[in-house]
């Protein structure tokens, strides 16, 4: 089980970047803890809201004694809240959480695939990497131009960097798995991190699968608590003994292995799953 | 603090009076993170049936004004796997352990308190007949007096333990005092209440229930009075009952008016998925909300608002 803290911190900045917001909190005692792919819980509404449950987000960075960063895109209510406050605000945050991404002990070609604000782990990860002396490739992809994140950053933290957008505004027209196989061909990659949409995270494990590089995915999953007790996160995934069973994405995830996770039956309960419903349903 | 907040459930002592819910801490350990779980009343487990079962498919969630709708549907390892990893870890950490069972018919009741009754360490068992998260709404036990008394009286048959028995109580009846007087003619020691109530949240773009499993459990502080009401009327009607309340607490004040309505305990549920800490916070808030009002002990507050 990771270290995770619940404590009330200030929110140090809140900028805009794109379409999203870069948000740092102070955490000065969490964020040693920190590992690529770990995701912070944040509390939002103030003291008495109305909404009750945290939202979940990647963090993108950590500084040791100090802060935790992540990426926010406003797309509901709870968000819309914590984009807006002004800096200053106090929020309590829980982290880190979650399994964050399983790393090579040797140093092997990496390449990191990331969708939108999935790119939010993804500096953190390619340090690490490459402090571990592994050549790290990163594809970045977005619908457009505005919905990238995160190229410049990853510029510098990675060997290379490839972009693609589906209107072709930015880099490449096309999808991130059209640059993949050549990614993994450039540096023999035998690794794959992908975080992202659900649609994107399957074809990112099944083109590596293809190239017999080894994927982690970071799943999104709509979480009520984040630390293993609400059970509404589960995706079905095979374990090491060949079973599937419906696991949740806070604590036995958010990062899985990619051939692993059954994604066509994601939203489902494989009727091979265990305890599935004899007949008929429960 | 000089406020006495030990309690008790009929034979069952608690030396906090909050718990946790049910289906809202899972078996405790997870919650090991953000408190001494020892300390706190009890850990009420989520509901365990006789198999694994998988539950529903997601969504399995939807955050409502000041509430959630779920639809689990009782995902579990089964009795034998829930012994063997979560029971053991509650006993040798000293926890007090209520335990909440689930069944698809009323025979699978009695083997769940077959199967428990000589186990060490269990304080309690709450007998779920009421989670709304299954396939038939009629196997709803606790929307009938007579399939919800014809579960307790299985179960009471087959309970030798001193433990307590309570039974878990729906909101979604015509009449509760009704259902809580079958189960207790039946042989509950005492009563849960409330659990969720069914609710269904649309999305309006995909035109079609937002949850997987269609309809869901309403829960948290929206549905706080409701529960405050049902509590009043059980205990108004039963007053030597215990009952444990729950719904929507979030506050030490809100646990207070449980209190005040005639629950000798309570459980912290939903709003532990936002607050991990809350179970033992409310109880450090209750201490001080009764020292506020110049009491010395829980106990003399249990159903205080019948008598003004």
């Amino acid at each position: 089980m990771s270290h995770a803290q619940q404590l009330t911190s200030r929110i140090r900045s809140i900028e805009p970047v794109g379409e999203y917001f870069h948000i740092v909190f102070e955490a000065p005692t969490i964020a040693e803890f920190v590992e690529p792919g770990h995701f912070v819980a944040v509390a939002v509404g103030g003291v008495g809201s109305g909404m009750l449950l945290r939202r979940a987000f990647s963090i993108h960075n950590a500084t040791a004694g100090d802060s935790i960063e992540v990426i926010v895109a406003a797309h509901g209510q709870g968000t819309q809240w914590l984009t807006a406050v002004s800096a200053g605000t106090e929020v309590d945050i829980i982290a880190p959480l979650g399994k964050p991404f399983l790393l090579p002990t040797r140093p092997v070609g990496c390449v990191l695939v990331a969708g939108g604000y999935g790119a939010a782990p993804m500096g953190l990860l390619a340090r690490e990497l490459r402090d571990r002396g592994c050549e790290v490739e990163v594809i970045l992809g977005a619908a457009t131009q505005s919905r990238l994140f995160g190229v410049l950053e990853l510029t510098r933290d990675a060997d290379n960097v490839t972009v693609t957008t589906d209107d072709g505004t930015s880099g490449l027209r096309g999808r991130v798995t059209d640059a993949l196989p050549d990614a993994l061909a450039r540096i023999n990659g035998q690794a794959v991190y992908a975080c992202g949409p659900m649609p994107m995270l399957k074809a990112v494990a099944e083109v590596s699968k293809a190239h017999g590089a080894f994927s982690q995915c970071a799943v999104e999953e709509s979480m009520a608590c984040g630390i293993g007790v609400c059970m509404t996160c589960v995706l079905p995934v095979v374990g090491d003994d060949g079973v599937t069973r419906m696991v949740r994405s806070c604590v036995e995830g958010p990062c899985f292995r990619g051939d692993r996770v059954r994604w066509d039956d994601v939203n489902t309960v494989p009727v091979d799953a265990f305890g599935a419903p004899v007949q008929g349903g429960h | 603090m000089s406020v006495d907040l030990s309690t008790s459930l009929g034979s069952l002592h608690l030396k906090s009076p909050t718990a946790t819910a049910s289906g809202c801490a899972a078996a405790g350990r997870e919650l090991a993170q953000f408190g001494d779980v020892a300390t706190l009343g009890a850990v009420v487990t989520k509901s365990i049936m006789l198999k694994p079962r998988s539950g529903r498919p997601t969504p399995r969630m939807a955050e409502t004004p000041s509430g959630m709708l779920n639809s689990i549907g009782l995902q579990g390892p089964g009795i034998d796997s829930f012994l063997d990893k979560d029971l053991s870890w509650l006993t040798s950490n000293n926890v007090t352990t209520i335990v909440s069972i689930a069944g698809n018919n009323v025979a699978e009741f009695g083997q769940l308190a077959r199967i428990l009754r000589d186990v060490p360490g269990i304080g309690g068992l709450e007998v779920n007949i009421s989670c709304p998260n299954v396939e038939s709404r009629g196997q709803v036990f606790a929307c009938n007096p007579v399939s919800a008394s014809e579960v307790i009286d299985t179960v009471r048959a087959e309970w030798t333990s001193t433990a307590p028995i309570l039974a878990k109580l729906s909101p979604d009846v015509t009449d509760i005092v009704e259902i809580a007087g079958s189960v207790i003619n039946a042989g509950a020691d005492g009563v849960s209440m409330i659990n969720t109530l069914l609710g269904m949240v649309i999305d309006v773009d995909a035109m079609k229930p937002m949850l997987g499993g269609r309809t869901g459990g309403l829960s948290g502080p929206a549905i706080r009075p409701v529960a405050v009401r049902a509590v009043y009327q059980v205990h108004a009607a039963f007053p030597e009952v215990p009952i444990l309340g729950m719904g929507g607490i979030r506050t030490g004040h809100d646990a207070l008016e449980f209190i005040a309505a005639g629950a000798s305990a309570v459980s912290i549920g939903t709003v532990v998925f936002g607050d991990p800490g809350a179970p033992w916070r409310i109880a450090t808030e209750l201490g001080n909300e009764l020292e506020q009002r110049g009491y010395s002990s829980l106990r003399e507050v249990v159903g205080l608002a019948h008598k003004n």
